[in-house]
């Protein structure tokens, strides 16, 4: 079947005609975070409920005309999980938080039978206390600038015509019918698209390379390999909008001139794998996939690769031995991927995010992609925010934005380990996950893009951001990270797999009272060998969060060295503890959790901790009923 | 005229011409960079990071894969890069086996050396050592995880020269390790022994197995006659270990200090090459005369013989018969030796001098092995032996040269020229071509088949005949050809195989080169050698000629068949990896489906269940015993079965039903009539 842009106008059309009909929209939110929270109960439920109160559900838009009735449908994720699971009434646009099953009959008679707002399921302001009737009214959402997410939250990501409906597919078809594939490099060239994966290395470009590199076959590769810990941009729009990445990869595969490619996405992703293959199950259909697509003379095929979860296949030459088969270990580069990638031929491997955005940069057009964003990062960027602030999840700003408008205006504010509101709390930032830095109070009014970030020794990487509260020992944090990548090295290039290693078992030495003022010579020392001489990015950046923390919290590293002294308190082996002789009713629950025995006491007398024998592991703390342990500097 | 380009390396400017990087054109300024996986036989790896230099405008890179280009200004010595190379030696160091004064390596550790190269005084970090299991499992090789860099060179030289990839990486991180598959043991994977791994490996965790203990014990035996044989590749390199030039030939330095060592006959393996021309050239004329398994492949190399065995079952028979200079030699002490000097086979204690690792899984085939006893007891590598002449303290440079014992010490140059790729062929042709003719022929006349090419072909007219032969080294070179002659794209009359670069003067045995120059001079000492001997055609041997007409009568003769002739057999390419699903008792039978990549594929998972299925619907289970076996090597003709004794290709339920029940029925029978 032949698919032109007149087919695609088709589709759009019954799509909308078949949907004027329906007078009410639901839509519940089927992101991984609210089908964890109960989303698909509740979407059950307003079936079921809506069907009992004598009205028409509608599961599936079907072209032939309907009678009236209400849509009950499924979304990608919108967000903000932790208020999840997110519930949207259209036409109203009411948005309710927190819905349970329960809740579902009360909405359906007070909303939808009654036209009444439920306000005791809407979100509350927790500044003005008033309650929120939709996203333009709550702080996070109010903020975002959502240009790649935009659809995502809105559409149904298993429907195809869905996506068409709201533009989906015109940039596409465009690309094939209307322009040559070095117009669409430079298009993209020219709007100053960069790739969202960590490098920013700008994507037009990147295609035109390899559009020069004569060859009988080439490759595009989406890579969905997001391994960040805490980070799930990505998986946001795979499974909130795949279709858009499956448009972007023809796209990609029209400029470079391929006729195959891949969608790389982890195995741990199973929504994102299911709705990723969905897509491109039905663009096949739709002729958007497969020969002659949209009625060009181009074909391409797309498949689904699933990766095993090693954090090292986001790599692009890790990747491409995965995908051939073989163990996902990085090759040294010359040769690029653009010159000999997958099975020896030039291919361009692209982020989701990057991919996500091409159609619509297309679509948009130049002014309009570059109205967002700064001069050179045009744009927008999506961030997964958590840490100790108020509102956690997925976000969306535009290159230029300040992390004080994130942690304190979308993110609502720091907050303290249990969760508190903490004003004057911020202490730092980990931008970009294990391979990114560290950013400070300095750097809050910092507008974010690719190159100012690279200035301060961190990268906005693939966009994770962990707020961290003044509570937070930096050099725990460091070693957090440290054993992420250590764990995640692939074990190829010596600096990395050993370098990673010993720099863990110094940073532990520091943490656990062993570092002498020449620990911290040899790290800094391996850490920048680490940066300079590993094989490929995971083991280059590395040692990032390490030199980043050094660079901006020495103080703290030498406290721990020089006075054997967390200034948080944290790290537990550092901590002196003691009895409140005033506090201990002599309970003896202590002596007798006391693993080693080094607290001693009759009952009724307050007791004592012997500091010779004290292994510091905390417990006395944790069972003690009248907080008469304390622990802190000697 | 191109334009000549050139790149500055510290100050000095250097033309590039041939080289494909920079480490080979820091090389070619004299500065020998530091590295662990570049090796210009293999692949680039990158990923021992000592061969980084600074490129002005570019920063750190490594040179091992970095393109020239013209202008480079190029920097190998500044602070920065010692610096590294200093922590990047620390940091294997720290992870490392420190047993240095009693590892084999010794002299050789290229760890050792360039710690001390770098001045490398102390180790800032700590110790990180795990311990790991030691796999002395196999014949050939020992295996020490624990003192392994993780460079690859191992892994890349069993995959890219030999094709054959018995070990790789495995786990992730500081847990990567390089394995056997599965995790297995060596000898129960497909490594074919050739020890090209041990070669590459810079540091001991590779090593060829030591049999010198052993070899002590025997001399030390009164009751013991130790009878040795020395390979012709040893003679030309076993110098090095003494400072001499390689290729510098100590035949006779060689037979001296196995006497003084204590060796009660020293022969030469080259007199039953010899033997081996005139059995081999024989059995290719009979078959070129059949029109049976052409083309003929040698037999000498044990790597390549079990490289067939496990891969192409359909050319084992193509596998010439004649037993190897070796084993023939073995044979013939154990048999004609013994005899002579009035002893019993078990008191003659056989010590082959080999080149070779594979050679002592040869010598532990059953097919050499009768009632417990070995033809050939043990073998020594070329390095064994020099380190038992450093241990005795003899000063080898300084020995007067003494000559081998007869009849087994006397050989001509053909025998010689075997440790050369392409000297089977040529010795055989110097027989062949007489033979057929009936007229002599000049001995230098077949020097084509020489070459330092891994893949060698020439056409000879012999009488009215066209022949056309194969040189192979290196068993990723003989895996193309076996493929092309499977398709029918290329026809040979003559095979020659040997499984390591250059044939045996590039063999594992060897003391330890990385420069592919050092093999090349041994090569012209061979064939120097080959001129300085009297006779150069195995057939104007006189004591050869005096064996067949004294005790083995007939050229491929019943006597020649027993003592010079083997078979071989297929060979699973990993042993011991059956799994039972159903125990039945011990008078039923057994059924094994084959669960190997291609019969897996093939669909023999479901076969399996059905064959399960229908054996406990029918209640057969407690007289079948149902298995998965790994490979029976014939991944064509699968789903493959194996019931009883009868193996089913292309197998389905009914083919399987029908056997099952056929055996069934037999085993009742037996039984009652038992009962």
């Amino acid at each position: 079947m032949n698919l032109t842009l007149m087919g695609l106008n088709k589709i759009k059309e019954d799509y909308l005609a078949a949907q004027t009909v329906l007078a009410r929209r639901i839509i519940v939110c089927a992101g991984t975070g609210c089908i964890v929270n109960g989303s698909m109960k509740v979407y059950e439920e307003f079936v079921r409920c809506i069907k009992d109160s004598g009205l028409n559900a509608v599961v599936e838009l079907k072209k032939e005309k309907e009678e009236d009735g209400v849509f009950v449908s499924k979304s990608g994720c919108q967000g903000f999980c932790q208020i999840g699971p997110l519930v949207t009434i259209l036409p109203e646009n009411i948005l309710y938080t927190k819905v349970r099953p329960d809740d579902v009959q009360d909405i359906v008679e007070t909303t939808l039978i009654r036209g009444e707002l439920l306000n005791r399921i809407l979100y509350v302001d927790p500044d003005t206390k008033k309650p929120c009737k939709n996203q333009s009214e709550i702080p996070f959402y109010r903020k975002q600038q959502r240009f790649v997410l935009a659809n995502c939250g809105v559409i149904d990501p298993e429907d195809l015509r869905e996506y068409v409906a709201h533009g989906g597919y015109v940039s596409a078809a465009k690309a094939c019918l209307e322009m040559t594939p070095l117009e669409v490099c430079k298009r993209i060239g020219d709007a100053g698209v960069r790739g969202r994966g960590g490098g920013g290395f700008p994507t037009g470009k990147k295609w035109e390379m390899a559009l020069q590199t004569e060859s009988d076959k080439k490759y595009v590769i989406c890579n969905g390999d997001e391994g960040d810990p805490g980070a799930f941009m990505d998986m946001g729009v795979m499974e909130g909008n795949p279709h858009s990445v499956v448009e972007g990869l023809i796209i990609a595969a029209r400029a470079i001139g391929a006729d195959e490619g891949y969608v790389y996405v982890r195995a741990e992703y199973p929504l994102a794998v299911k709705r990723i293959r969905k897509a491109i199950q039905d663009a096949y259909k739709a002729g958007m996939l497969g020969r002659q697509i949209f009625g060009s003379s181009y074909n391409f095929d797309l498949h689904v690769m699933e990766g095993a979860g090693a954090f090292v296949c986001g790599e692009e030459t890790a990747m491409i031995a995965s995908i051939e088969g073989r163990r996902g270990m990085p090759s040294p580069k010359p040769p690029f991927p653009s010159q000999r990638g997958l099975w020896g031929k030039p291919t361009v491997i692209n982020n989701v995010e990057t991919l996500s955005n091409i159609p619509l940069v297309l679509a948009a057009g130049l002014d309009q992609y570059r109205s967002l964003g700064t001069h050179k990062s045009p744009g927008t960027k999506t961030f997964a925010v958590t840490g100790h602030v108020a509102n956690t999840g997925l976000i969306e700003m535009p290159f230029g934005s300040t992390l004080r408008e994130i942690v304190f205006h979308v993110a609502g504010g720091m907050t303290s380990d249990d969760g508190k509101p903490m004003n004057d709390g911020f202490k730092a930032v980990q931008i970009g996950g294990p391979s990114g830095g560290c950013l400070t109070r300095d750097h809050l009014d910092l507008p974010l893009d690719f190159d100012s970030l690279k200035q301060v020794g961190a990268m906005i990487g693939s966009g994770g951001l962990v707020v961290m509260n003044k509570n937070t020992c930096m050099v725990s944090v460091a070693r957090f990270f440290m054993r992420f990548t250590q764990e995640e090295s692939c074990g190829k290039c010596v600096l990395c797999r050993e370098g990673t290693k010993q720099m863990l078992s110094l940073l532990d030495d520091i943490i656990e009272g062993r570092a002498t003022e020449e620990t911290l010579t040899i790290l800094e020392d391996l850490a920048i060998a680490v940066q300079k001489g590993s094989l490929c990015g995971l083991g280059k950046t590395a040692p990032n969060p390490v030199l980043s923390t050094l660079r901006y919290f020495r103080d703290e590293y030498e406290a721990h060295v020089k006075h054997k002294y967390c200034p948080t308190g944290k790290c537990k082996k550092l901590t002196k503890f003691w009895i409140d002789e005033n506090l201990c009713r002599g309970c003896t629950l202590c002596v007798t959790k006391c693993a080693i025995g080094a607290i001693m006491g009759e009952k009724g007398q307050p007791h004592k901790i012997n500091q010779m024998l004290c292994r510091k592991c905390g417990t006395c703390i944790e069972v003690c009923k009248f907080q008469a342990i304390k622990g802190g500097k000697s | 005229m191109s334009e000549e380009r050139y790149v500055t390396i510290d100050n000095k400017t250097i033309l590039i011409e041939e080289e494909g990087n920079l480490l080979e054109l820091v090389r070619k300024a004299n500065i020998e960079l530091p590295t662990f996986c570049y090796h210009s036989e293999l692949s680039v790896y990158g990923s021992c990071r000592l061969c980084m230099v600074e490129i002005e405008g570019l920063g750190l890179v490594p040179a091992c894969s970095t393109p020239p280009a013209m202008g480079m200004k190029v920097r190998t010595n500044t602070e920065e890069i010692r610096k590294m190379r200093k922590i990047i030696v620390e940091l294997l160091l720290a992870n490392h086996n420190q047993d240095c004064p009693t590892c084999q390596k010794g002299s050789t550790c290229q760890l050792q050396a360039l710690a001390r190269r770098l001045g490398v005084s102390k180790v800032r970090f700590k110790k990180q050592n795990r311990e790991l299991p030691l796999d002395d499992s196999s014949p050939s090789l020992v295996r020490d995880p624990n003192k392994c860099v993780l460079c690859g060179d191992c892994v890349r030289i069993c995959s890219e020269v030999q094709s054959v990839g018995a070990i790789d990486f495995a786990y992730r991180g500081a847990h990567t390790v390089v394995i056997p598959s599965f995790g297995k043991e060596l000898d129960k994977v497909e490594c074919i022994n050739c020890g090209q791994c041990a070669r590459v490996c810079p540091t001991g965790a590779l090593m060829p197995k030591s049999e010198i203990e052993e070899v002590w014990k025997a001399i030390y035996d009164p009751n013991k006659v130790v009878v040795g044989q020395v390979a012709p590749a040893v003679r030309v390199a076993l110098g090095e270990m003494f400072g001499l030039e390689p290729g510098v030939t100590t035949t006779g330095q060689i037979a001296a200090a196995l006497k003084a060592i204590g060796f009660d006959k020293i022969f030469d393996t080259s007199f039953s090459a010899d033997l081996t021309v005139i059995e081999e050239s024989n059995e290719f004329i009979n078959r070129i005369q059949k029109n049976e398994n052409i083309p003929q492949f040698t037999s000498c190399c044990p790597a390549w013989v079990k490289f067939v065995e496990q891969y192409y079952p359909e050319f084992v028979n193509h596998l010439s018969t004649c037993r190897s200079p070796q084993q023939m030699f073995g044979a013939l002490a154990k048999e004609i030796l013994a005899n002579d000097l009035g002893i019993g086979p078990e008191d003659v204690v056989v010590v082959s001098i080999m080149p070779c690792t594979a050679k002592k899984f040869e010598a532990k085939r059953p097919e050499f092995n009768h009632n417990g006893m070995r033809d050939v007891d043990n073998v020594l590598t070329t390095q064994e032996l020099g380190r038992m002449i450093e241990e005795a303290g003899i000063n080898f440079r300084e020995l007067e040269p003494e000559s081998f014992h007869l009849p087994f010490g006397f050989k001509t140059g053909a025998g010689v020229i075997f440790g050369n790729s392409g000297g089977v062929s040529e010795a055989a042709l110097r027989y062949i071509t007489e033979k057929i003719t009936g007229e002599k022929r000049d001995s230098y006349e077949f020097t084509t088949v020489r070459g330092d090419n891994g893949m060698r072909e020439a056409t000879l007219t012999v009488g009215s005949k066209d022949f056309s032969l194969a040189v192979v080294n290196g068993l990723g070179n003989a895996r193309n050809l076996l493929e092309r002659i499977k398709s029918g794209d290329v026809h040979y009359d003559f095979v020659e195989v040997m499984a390591c670069p250059g044939g045996c003067v590039g063999g594992a045995g060897q003391p330890v080169y990385s420069n592919p120059s050092i093999r090349h001079k041994r090569t012209k000492g061979i064939y120097e050698n080959d001129r300085m001997l009297e006779l150069h055609k195995s057939q104007d041997n006189p004591y050869v000629t005096e064996l067949y007409s004294s005790y083995l009568g007939d050229i491929g003769g019943e006597k020649a068949h027993h003592l010079l002739h083997t078979s071989y057999k297929t060979r699973k390419r990993i042993s011991d990896e059956d799994m039972t699903f159903s125990s039945g008792d011990d008078q039923g039978f057994e059924v094994n489906v084959c669960f190997g990549t291609g019969c897996f594929l093939k669909g023999s998972q479901k076969l399996l269940r059905d064959i399960l299925e229908y054996i406990r619907s029918n209640g057969l289970h407690s007289s079948v015993k149902v298995g998965a076996s790994f490979c029976f090597e014939t991944c064509d003709r699968g789903p493959v079965v194996k019931i009883g004794d009868k193996i089913i290709e292309h197998c389905t339920l009914d083919k399987a039903r029908e056997a099952i029940e056929g055996m069934a029925t037999s085993t009742l029978k037996e039984v009652q009539r038992n009962a």
